[in-house]
């Protein structure tokens, strides 16, 4: 009995999200008290539904799916349902939901914003709830319902600023891809139907479909799937609509929206009976470029929220080397690869909503109070915002995949899964393992391309005004990341507090009860995980003491000297290491797929003049394939322009004649010709 | 079957050839009322028992066709002061063999439609055609905005004429609404005639052109 209540916590906190934006609708526009309530009523929805939600991950029976009241469309009843992997996904999301309204407050505060701060409350609640929605619902048309209310509010969150012409330009391409996306899903809900005659969600029987049918399917869900997640070459729309979106938005985006993607593939191709094992294979490969593309891409940046949305990529791509590695075991009857991968895949989602939410978090701090998204003009931060900058750097580490921090568990699990593949007897399956230095090469550059971020940004000098007046962020701003930088660090540190969690999602894609031997704990070393990293603390905590201990002996007092610049004279911020001058030399290695655009000042002249230089790279899908094509289309479809010259007689005709082929294509020419050449 | 109906669909016929073959524009407007009043005593004759429904369409359309539009279709002309249309797209006499040749069409066409051809006569339908295409061949040869606009009525009064057939079937505040919004297009394209004059110093449609982006 317990169960079939504790269906309800979800539905209703979707609804209270919803509803969270409408009251303020009808204050005024300098009504400061409005958001509050909106924010309010978010962050009582997100307890209901994580409390809903962690329920479902602890008990072991799922609750029954539940009949919702009406049907619209079909004859079938539209059913909501919660299992351990729907419940897994909507953690996060309250999560994010709930703290990025409370960090909206004063991020994106009315008086700032009077012309859309009531629009972003409102369609923040409709986002969470669409993707609340689409988690739990157990039919299509209920599924794609969800799918568009999510991916529509979230068009009008990107779009906030609709004034800026690069806004709308973001919003406008992700518009586009989400609709391709949609359009995608709805070939395979149709080609669903024709296999299976039903719309409501349930695996596909080993004997209802052939191959070609599935592969079908397998190909439709990767693309509409993968247009949502971001997966490598689909990933155009990502950086634009994560850089240009309100902060608190890139951070529900990357942390959680894009995961949906993840979901329905998980979910879906889960659905497919017997893979073949290329399938995996295929999943895997596209991660590994991801993975590494993602994070190549990132470090040519030189805008801090586009260099996070490349991050979401590669983060994207790890996590799809999780779950290609999990399919390829259930083609080949692995359980643990199953186990490892999958399991990796999982927490390394909600790893991502953990620290790519606080990495956005704090990156919205920094562009608030000095209102710049150029890496190269801010420095120094660390001294004016100590709280940003030590948020920030716990993100880093997370995200770079470094223990003790949760980042490194779920990448953890996946190398222990890949390895796993030259265990038993080495079949032609060892080749699986090269995908091992692949993931070792993303954490590689992750780190190079974090350490430019932190460097360049927290630490030297300020390079501009705005980096020197910058101040720290309110409590409710520091509050939502402080509590997902804690997350990380216990996630990181006990991290057999997750698996049981884990163990019963993966048990759910697998389609039979947890069985003891689907134990994460069992296979993995976790207790010597949390004795290394509490050892740690311990270590680096001491020292900070020693170190603290010796300064005050010193007289408590630090001088602050300029760098050592090379016996310069007078030194000034500008002549710091910038972003660019640090990657420079990976710029160079990789400049074959990277292809940067380099503009050099003209030194000839005995005295030269004021010059400047500047890099660039493109975006390698949207500037150099999509973009390119487009203007082809154009010019071709330009060659149409001489019949639409403006004249109204012209147009006219253009009329009449189709009138008149219309009128002639009904005549029964055959018959006509027979009466009239026939005797 | 009524003879008097054919005999003014007949002349409603030649009525086009005409129009397309002046380039008097007061001539044009003439024959353009000429036509409006035909049709509007058409009603009365498509059925033996008329009732009132096609008395009130009848004398709206004669209203309207006959006195309205063309006085205000003579007040523009006047106000712009143009006599002749000079320079249409292709000349009078080619234009008029276009017609006839459309004309041809509408009957060849007209004659395969699957109609329920209880109570219509066999040329109320090519004549509707007919007059239509005409419409369209004014609208499209012609240069001046007040020719167009006529091509505009004639147009109308092909469907006029197609809709006699439903005259039973289509209730009468159908029948006044299209009149009505004839009426106004009229009315609005007199005034706009006016100011393209002002703007353009011309009447001639193709300056509009330049207002594309």
């Amino acid at each position: 009995m317990e169960n079939v209540s504790s269906i309800w916590y979800v539905p209703a906190a979707i609804l209270l999200h919803g509803l969270s934006g409408i009251p303020g609708l009808f204050c005024s526009r300098r009504s400061t008290r409005a958001p509050y309530g909106a924010a309010g009523l978010s962050l009582a929805a997100s307890l209901l539904g994580l409390f809903g939600a962690f329920q479902v991950m602890t008990s072991h029976a799922a609750p029954p799916p539940l009949a919702l009241p009406f049907h619209m469309i079909g004859s079938e009843d539209w059913s909501v349902g919660m299992d351990a992997l729907s419940a897994f996904f909507l953690v996060p999301l309250f999560l994010l939901g709930g703290l990025g309204a409370l960090y909206g407050l004063r991020y994106w505060a009315q008086e700032e914003h009077p012309e859309n701060g009531r629009k972003t409350r409102l369609f923040w609640g409709f986002c969470v709830a669409g993707m609340a929605l689409l988690l739990i619902a157990r039919h299509a048309i209920l599924f794609l319902l969800g799918w568009e209310a999510m991916a529509l509010s979230a068009f009008f969150l990107v779009s906030a600023e609709d004034h800026l012409p690069e806004v709308r330009q973001s919003g406008w391409i992700y518009l586009v891809a989400t609709h391709a996306g949609t359009l995608t899903l709805f070939a395979f809900f149709a080609l669903y139907y024709r296999i299976t005659g039903t719309l409501n969600l349930h695996p596909i029987g080993g004997d209802q479909a052939g191959l070609g049918a599935l592969s079908a399917l397998f190909l439709l869900a990767l693309v509409g799937f993968g247009l949502k997640a971001g997966m490598m070459p689909l990933h155009f729309w990502l950086p634009g609509a994560h850089a240009n979106a309100p902060t608190h938005v890139s951070a529900l985006m990357s942390g959680v929206l894009i995961k949906m993607g993840i979901y329905g593939m998980i979910r879906f191709i889960g659905f497919l009976p017997a893979p073949p094992a290329s399938w995996g294979v295929l999943i895997l490969i596209s991660g590994c470029l991801s993975g590494i593309l993602g994070v190549l891409f990132a470090i040519g940046q030189h805008d801090l929220k586009r260099l996070l949305a490349y991050h979401s990529v590669e983060n994207i791509g790890i996590i799809l080397m999780g779950f290609g590695l999990a399919m390829i075991g259930r083609s080949l009857n692995r359980p643990l690869w199953i186990l490892l991968g999958l399991g990796g895949c999982l927490l390394h989602v909600w790893n991502h909503a953990l620290f790519k939410g606080l990495l956005f978090l704090s990156a919205g701090s920094v562009v608030h109070t000095t209102h710049t998204r150029r890496i190269d003009r801010l420095g120094g931060l660390a001294k004016a915002m100590p709280w940003t900058a030590a948020l920030f750097l716990v993100g880093a580490v997370a995200i770079c995949g470094l223990p003790p921090l949760n980042g490194f568990i779920s990448e953890w699990f996946i190398y222990l899964g890949l390895l796993h593949t030259l265990n038993p007897s080495p079949s032609g399956w060892a080749a699986i393992s090269l995908a091992v230095p692949a993931l070792a090469l993303i954490g590689a550059l992750a780190l190079t391309c974090f350490v430019k971020v932190y460097g360049t940004v927290f630490l030297g000098r300020p390079r501009s005004d705005a980096a020197q007046h910058a101040h720290e962020a309110p409590l409710s701003m520091r509050a939502p990341m402080l509590l997902l930088a804690l997350l990380c660090v216990l996630i990181g540190l006990f991290p057999w507090w997750v698996t049981p969690m884990l163990n019963q999602a993966v048990a759910v894609w697998m389609n039979r009860p947890s069985a003891p031997e689907m134990n994460l704990a069992q296979h993995v070393p976790l207790n010597l995980v949390t004795v290394i990293g509490v050892a740690f603390f311990l270590f680096a905590g001491w020292i900070s003491f020693r170190l603290f201990h010796s300064l005050r002996r010193a007289g408590g007092k630090t001088s602050l000297m300029p760098t050592w610049s090379c016996g310069y004279a007078r030194p000034t911020a500008h002549m710091q290491y910038t972003a660019s001058s640090f990657v420079q030399a990976l710029l160079h290695l990789f400049r074959g797929i990277m292809r940067p655009h380099e503009q050099r000042p003209d030194m000839h002249p005995t005295f030269p003049k004021e010059a400047s230089f500047s890099t660039h790279v493109d975006e390698p899908v949207l500037d150099r394939q999509i973009l390119p094509l487009g203007r082809l289309l154009s010019e071709w479809f330009g060659k149409a322009r001489p019949i639409q010259r403006g004249l109204i007689n012209e147009y006219l005709l253009y009329v009449l004649l189709a009138v008149v082929a219309l009128l002639v294509w009904t005549m029964p020419l055959g018959r006509l010709c027979e009466c009239l050449f026939t005797r | 079957m009524n003879p008097l109906l054919n005999a003014l669909l007949v002349l409603v016929l030649a009525l086009n050839l005409f129009m397309l073959g002046t380039s008097r524009i007061l001539t044009v407007i003439r024959m353009v009322t000429l036509q409006g009043i035909l049709l509007g005593v058409m009603p009365l004759l498509v059925h033996e028992h008329a009732g009132l429904s096609a008395a009130l369409a009848s004398a709206a359309a004669i209203i309207l066709k006959g006195i309205v539009i063309p006085f205000m279709f003579i007040r523009a002309m006047r106000d712009v002061q143009i006599k002749r249309e000079v320079e249409p797209l292709i000349g009078f006499l080619p234009s008029m063999l276009l017609g006839a040749l459309a004309t041809g069409f509408a009957l060849v066409f007209a004659a395969k439609l699957p109609l329920v051809g209880e109570h219509t006569t066999p040329l109320l339908v090519p004549a509707s055609l007919s007059t239509m295409f005409i419409g369209f061949i004014l609208l499209t040869t012609r240069a001046k905005a007040i020719t167009q606009a006529m091509g505009y009525l004639v147009l109308e009064n092909g469907i006029f004429l197609f809709g006699l057939m439903l005259v039973d079937a289509m209730p009468l505040i159908v029948e006044l609404g299209v009149l009505l919004d004839v009426f106004v297009g009229i009315f609005i394209i007199c005034i706009i005639v006016n100011h393209v004059n002002r703007a353009f110093s011309s009447l001639d449609t193709r300056r509009l052109a330049t207002l594309k982006e």
